[in-house]
């Protein structure tokens, strides 16, 4: 037989082979995605027995009056007197309410407390009778006393114990000297409360709004059996929400509090919280997919969200970052003119403008925000604080100064300790590249996951540290006592007694003229004395839903806030 | 019929010469085989050729583009590659105090040119407003009054100049000011002007970067080209190509070294085991499966936080110790399966006849018969390596800033990947090159190496 | 077969032993503190949370505690979350990584087998170039960024449509399952892609399939009896394997679609040094993946006739 042919021939033979083989293939496939689908049917439902199932589908839905968001993080917990991060802070602010609160012009206004009185040594404040727990037991002074016992219970080993020292006893009992008895709380009668307080305290009454001082009521708190706000079952509500569905990691669910006193206020139905993500990509997305009603937008995202034609919202959130030297005796830092010198080449606009990027986060000019109250404006135009202009120049004359009386003829790298969020790493390499620029100072860059940052911070393991302070309360001594000789988060041990007699007068003095002006003393001292290298007050840019209104941002309590939201319905 | 002719040389004797059987093809060694198998296929040598290219790029490239990968050009940051890079000279910034020298027009307008560096805006105040917020677009405001970024907000209806100082770049901007009535709603009042802002450069940048020198005659509004950066800049200004060069010696030397190291410690204690045979081998290969049975991603990232990162290191060192610990087993399995097959071979017999010692056995036998395997795994081993430095950068356990790699400039990358897509597409294009070259080559190293494992193709 | 079994068992029960001391060795040597906070403690409250978790006591009585616990299956408490248990915190979330696991594993096995056939069909047509471009990619970008640009894909083709084709993120239904288990299946998918390929070219013309051929066998049952059947033996042997890289890999596809599962949970964990929440999740998965080699070991004893399991 001719070769050639015989080729062909199996050819031929080959591609009617592949044809109904082909064909044959396609049914598996069609077989197989039969097959999945119906795997996959199988597993949703299997989930849906966990009770993983995410909830709404829609950014604002008008019919059900709800809105859906999302939260940064799961909670670790919902128990008031362990809460320390801001997200658990924003959602026991929907859920629970204080014996006071902010409206939605962030003044403070009536909470529980119908009224009260803070005469300087002792505060009082007189319940309301309509304020229910959302079981419909009313809410009774029992339940303040009760609750702020627990927070100051060393057993309970709150973090946040020290907030209630301005009450009396408080830090002997946290420290273990005195029974939980000996706390300066007592219940007159069911709506009447009285605080004896340990020393004259003028912000007490904006700390009636802080979450750690929120009531809990005892016969539930001890039912839970040590479970109290690890599950929506397992806490009692007073505030504008409750909340109707918790999945750990998943999502959570907040519906109207009906037995809340204020609720005609509350104008949402439902906020859905279905996803748990801080990825900045996965937020936009998200949004731009119409899924949630409000997101933060990273400097990344912001030229996206010009050509979405979003309309976009900038607030201060309120906090300050900066560079803490350590000022152990073994550290170059401890030098002042090292320190002065660094100050004087640095920058923080270039930071802010050209680094970070977003609009709203402003240079830092002083550990006091602007935003601070003074005595009839705000501080900081109250009290200027003293300017700090770079002078490269000057700054070199310093330097040599430093190396002069630290003995040395070049600086040695200097560790600067930073975290491991993307933020830190930006600002970290921009401060390297500018010290070595301006100065010729090598910097190590020293990152750490959370844990491991904080035990260095506090063994001092660095010559520099990325830190940022948030307001706890609405008043400057939340900055102010920051670098007091006593105070635990002074990392550095900066140590100064004219700085520390300045604390104690805001701390103790009634008056705010005078307190002011020791805190426009504190202000000097940490420029002039370069305490800290000042950075920037932080702020966000965000977006909301167009049909949502209402969104209330604060700097110090439960921020963003929901509770005086509503949506309007845009006709098409 | 031609007579013969005999001439004396005939009959001289022949000279006595042992005829050997003569080899139609030169004797070929295993490795000389292996290379011209290879050489035979044109994926495998395409990929030999780039791993080579990738390694010229890696210790060659810093020679011939020497900038510093860590220098921030903070006047050129996030810029794509090609960007235009004419500047104007301009002296140092001096804060404004609202005042202009321009020609005063009414409404909204400029205090004084628009510049990279700042732009002045003044409006006329309007009686009972209590304050204004002001706005920037890239794009028209258009009807839906998209006014864009919202960057300031003045408390006062008297305070009426901005200074926009944020992250300016060259090209045309929409500014747009907003009235705020008593209670704090927009009021009716909104103007908008276009600004087209010209890149400038300040002296004292641009003796610091080396564009001009002290002696240069140049004055204020003379035009100077910026740095070159061919593939453009990262969120800080530094250099692209500079930092995936820099970036490619830590990805690499990872990729490279991990499997080398591990796959030399497997190969010493699976020879061993094999070697050695018997209840020894048992004790140590139970020990291979326990540590094969560890969870590799989520001991890595253990051994990540257990070893730690010092200051000033870029942690390179504690990741390839992690992947040692975690990746040897694998190796010393294959290499101790390998021995104790070689070591039923007839000519290990033999040459134990013949008086060889153990250390010549291993050396001249065992090692270099097991050698195109562990090369073959040594190869497949490089993008895995790769691939887990990427995953642990993604995940924020990569190497420490200020130390670029390819797997945290992707990371980096894909945050922006909308806006500046160039510093995502080359560290992710340069990882998949690498990723597709190994595993080719890996392929035709099989094929080339291993007659058993030869795939069809 | 039952001895056998038991004696893995046994292995398996000292192999998780291993990593549990591994793991608690790993943990106890980490530089930090699990207690340290953004707010400093007085020594008192210190003290009381250290006695809680049991840190006061010299570490091999903590190990001790640790392996009785263990024994009886009991992991502690979460360190960041007070009040939960870390069994609570895996029954939560393994699931979901389970769900997305498997569907990855079938989505890599059933489409490796299918294009792997499919490319040897039609080898060096088109649909054989085009799959094996698809392929390429899946091997060689890296897994995140696959994750990115498909989120961001299904953005723009909802926006396309101008509806809600497919969720963003998110985890619930079944439609949420379906981009997150395929991007996850994509790199086992190419690679027993590729497999397959080999594997049914090296067969194409093996001699019973020639054999058959002349006896005129339908081809369909050619392909099926004699092609597909042989060819899918090493990508079945290679599964095993894979299982346990598409479990633990999950942390990415999790990370990008926001997705509550274990491999997220536990890269948390590792930041916030929750030290009974990385020892319980290491020890769970280490545990897991050891019994399903065993279980895929026997049933693959079950299947191939030529392994004998002794």
């Amino acid at each position: 037989m001719n070769p050639v042919t015989d080729t062909s021939g199996t050819a031929v033979a080959q591609d009617s082979f592949s044809k109904s083989a082909g064909r044959q293939l396609l049914i598996y496939a069609l077989m197989s995605i039969a097959g999945v689908g119906l795997l996959m049917v199988a597993l949703s439902w299997a989930s849906s027995l966990t009770g993983a199932s995410a909830g709404s589908q829609v950014a604002v839905d008008p019919k059900l009056n709800m809105i859906t968001l999302t939260l940064a993080e799961e909670p670790p917990q919902l128990n008031s007197t362990l809460q320390t991060d801001t997200v658990s802070g924003m959602v026991i602010g929907h859920l629970m309410e204080g014996l006071l609160r902010y409206d939605h012009n962030n003044d403070l206004a009536p909470g529980v407390a119908r009224r009260w009185e803070n005469t300087g040594t002792t505060a009082t404040f007189w319940l309301r009778k309509d304020a229910l727990w959302s079981d419909g037991v009313p809410v009774t002074a029992h339940d303040f006393v009760f609750a702020w016992r627990t927070v100051v219970d060393p057993a309970n080993a709150s973090e946040y114990a020290f907030i209630l020292f301005p009450v009396q006893n408080a830090e002997e009992i946290n420290n273990g000297d005195m029974p939980l008895e000996a706390l300066g709380v007592t219940a007159i009668d069911d709506y009447t409360l009285k605080v004896q307080l340990a020393r004259p305290t003028a912000y007490f009454d904006k700390l009636m709004a802080f979450s750690t001082y929120y009531p809990i009521r005892e016969d539930f708190y001890n039912q839970t059996n040590g479970r109290y706000g690890a599950d929506a079952d397992e806490l009692l509500y007073n505030g504008p929400f409750v909340l109707s569905r918790w999945v750990h990691g998943a999502n959570l669910r907040m519906e109207k509090n009906l037995n809340y006193w204020d609720a005609d206020r509350i104008r949402l139905d439902v906020i859905e919280f279905p996803y748990i993500t801080s990825d900045q990509n996965a937020l936009v997305n998200l949004f731009t997919d119409k899924k949630i009603a409000y997101t933060t937008l990273g400097a990344e995202s912001l030229e996206t969200a010009l050509e979405k034609r979003w309309h976009l919202n900038r607030f201060m959130d309120g906090s300050v970052f900066y560079i803490e030297f350590n000022f152990r005796s073994h550290r170059l830092t401890h030098n002042y003119h090292l320190r002065k010198a660094m100050q004087l080449a640095i920058d923080p606009a270039e930071l802010v403008y050209k680094v970070t990027k977003i609009p709203g986060y402003l240079p830092a000019e002083s550990i006091f925000p602007v935003w601070l109250r003074g005595v009839d404006n705000f501080f900081r135009e109250e009290y200027p604080a003293p300017k700090v202009t770079v002078d490269i120049e000057a700054a070199k004359r310093h330097l040599a100064i430093a190396k002069r009386e630290l003995g040395i003829t070049e600086i040695p790298p200097l560790v600067l300790l930073t975290g491991d969020n993307p933020i830190s790493n930006i600002q970290s390499e921009y401060y390297q590249g500018a010290f070595k620029k301006h100065l010729g100072i090598d910097i190590k860059i020293d990152k750490q996951i959370f844990k491991q940052r904080l035990a260095k911070m506090t063994s001092g393991e660095f010559d520099m540290v990325l830190a940022g302070w948030g307001p706890d309360y609405d008043d400057p001594l939340t900055f102010g006592d920051l670098f007091a000789s006593w105070n635990l988060n002074n990392r550095g041990r900066y140590n100064n007694p004219e700085l520390d007699r300045q604390v104690h007068i805001a701390q103790t003095e009634i008056d705010p003229r005078t307190r002011m002006e020791a805190f426009a003393e504190i202000q000097r001292i940490i420029i002039e004395d370069v305490v800290v290298l000042l950075s920037y007050e932080r702020g966000v840019v965000y977006v909301t839903d167009p049909r949502l209104k209402g969104v209330v941002r604060r700097q110090a309590g439960a921020d963003p806030d929901f509770t005086n939201a509503y949506i309007v319905d845009i006709a098409n | 019929m031609t007579e013969a002719t005999f001439d004396p040389k005939d009959f001289e004797p022949i000279v006595h010469t042992r005829q050997v059987q003569s080899i139609s093809r030169p004797s070929l060694s295993y490795w000389q085989d292996a290379w011209i198998r290879l050489k035979a296929n044109t994926r495998a040598l395409v990929s030999l050729y780039i791993v080579i290219g990738l390694m010229a790029f890696t210790i060659l490239g810093p020679i011939v583009w020497s900038i510093d990968p860590s220098l921030q050009d903070l006047d050129q940051i996030s810029i794509p590659p090609g960007a235009d890079r004419e500047a104007t000279l301009v002296q140092s910034y001096i804060p404004w105090d609202g005042t202009t020298l321009l020609e005063v027009s009414p409404g909204l307008r400029l205090a004084e040119p628009a510049t990279t560096q700042s732009v002045r805006l003044l409006w006329d105040p309007i009686d009972g407003l209590s304050g204004y917020r002001i706005f920037r677009n890239l794009f028209p405001v258009g009807p839906e009054r998209a006014l864009g970024l919202p960057l300031a907000e003045n408390f006062s209806s008297r305070d009426v100049a901005f200074e926009d100082r944020l992250d300016l770049r060259p090209g045309r901007y929409y500014y747009s000011v907003l009235g705020v009535n008593e209670s704090g709603d927009e009021s009716g009042y909104l103007e908008t002007l276009v600004v087209n802002v010209a890149r400038v450069i300040t002296f004292d940048e641009a003796l610091s970067r080396g564009l001009i020198d002290e002696t240069a005659d140049l004055k204020e509004g003379d035009t100077l080209t910026l740095g070159l950066h061919p593939l453009g800049t990262d969120y800080l200004g530094r250099d692209l190509l500079a930092r995936l060069m820099s970036g490619a010696r830590v990805s690499l030397f990872i990729g490279i070294c991990a499997p080398f190291l591990f796959v030399a410690f497997g190969v010493i204690y699976g020879s061993a085991a094999g070697f050695v045979g018997g209840r020894f081998d048992q004790g140590m290969m139970r020990f291979a499966d326990f540590v094969v049975a560890l969870p590799f991603l989520l001991f890595m990232i253990l051994f990540k936080i257990v070893f730690g990162i010092g200051p000033g290191e870029s942690g390179i060192a504690p990741m390839l110790l992690a992947m040692v610990i975690l990746l040897w087993p694998a190796t010393a399995r294959l290499v101790r399966g390998q021995i104790l097959q070689i070591r039923q071979e007839a000519y290990i017999s033999a040459s134990q006849l013949l008086g060889a010692k153990t250390n010549y056995l291993v050396l001249r036998h065992m090692i270099p018969n097991t050698m195109g395997v562990i090369l073959v795994t040594l190869t497949f081993a490089v993008p895995s390596a790769i691939f887990t430095e990427a995953f642990l950068s993604f995940i924020g356990m990569g190497v420490a800033p200020p130390t670029p790699s390819w797997g945290s400039m992707c990371n980096e990358g894909i945050k922006t990947m909308l806006t500046h897509p160039h510093e995502l597409i080359f560290p992710a294009l340069l990882i998949s090159i690498t990723v597709l070259a190994f595993n080719l080559l890996g392929d035709g190293l099989r094929d080339a190496l291993d007659a058993r494992m030869r795939s069809t193709e | 077969m039952l001895r056998y079994s038991l004696k893995r068992l046994v292995q398996g029960v000292i192999t998780v032993w291993f990593i549990a001391t591994a793991t608690f060795i790993a943990m106890h040597s980490v530089p930090g503190n699990p207690l340290a906070n953004e707010k400093a403690v007085t020594a008192e409250i210190r003290a009381n949370l250290e006695a809680k978790y049991g840190l006061d006591k010299p570490p091999f009585e903590q190990y001790l505690i640790y392996m009785g616990n263990l024994a009886r299956g009991d992991f502690g408490i979460s360190f960041t979350q007070q009040n939960r248990e870390v069994n609570d915190i895996i029954r939560e979330h393994f699931p979901v990584s389970a769900t997305l696991g498997i569907l990855a594993i079938v989505f890599a096995g059933l489409g490796g087998v299918l294009w792997g056939a499919l490319t040897a069909l039609y080898r060096n047509r088109l649909p054989d170039i085009v799959i094996m471009f698809l392929v390429i990619l899946g091997i060689s970008v890296p897994s995140f960024v696959v994750a990115a640009i498909s989120q961001l894909s299904i953005v723009n083709l909802n926006a396309l449509f101008d509806m809600s084709l497919l969720p963003v993120a998110g985890w619930g239904t079944i439609w949420h399952m379906l981009v997150p288990s395929l991007v996850l299946g994509l790199g086992t998918m190419a690679y027993l892609t590729r497999l397959m390929r080999s594997s049914m070219l090296e067969i194409v013309n093996a001699d019973f399939v020639r054999t058959a051929k002349s006896k005129g066998l339908p081809a369909t049952r050619i392909f099926t009896n004699h092609q597909l059947r042989n060819a899918i033996l090493p990508v079945i042997t290679v599964l095993g394997p894979s299982i346990a890289a598409i479990t633990t890999g999950g942390f990415v596809v999790e990370f990008v679609f926001a997705i509550p599962g274990l491999g997220r949970y536990f890269v948390q964990a590792v930041q916030q040094l929750d030290y009974t929440v990385i020892m319980g999740t290491t020890v769970f998965y280490g545990a897991f993946l050891v019994f399903m080699v065993i279980v895929v070991d026997l049933l693959y004893g079950l299947v191939d006739p030529r392994v004998r399991l002794e």
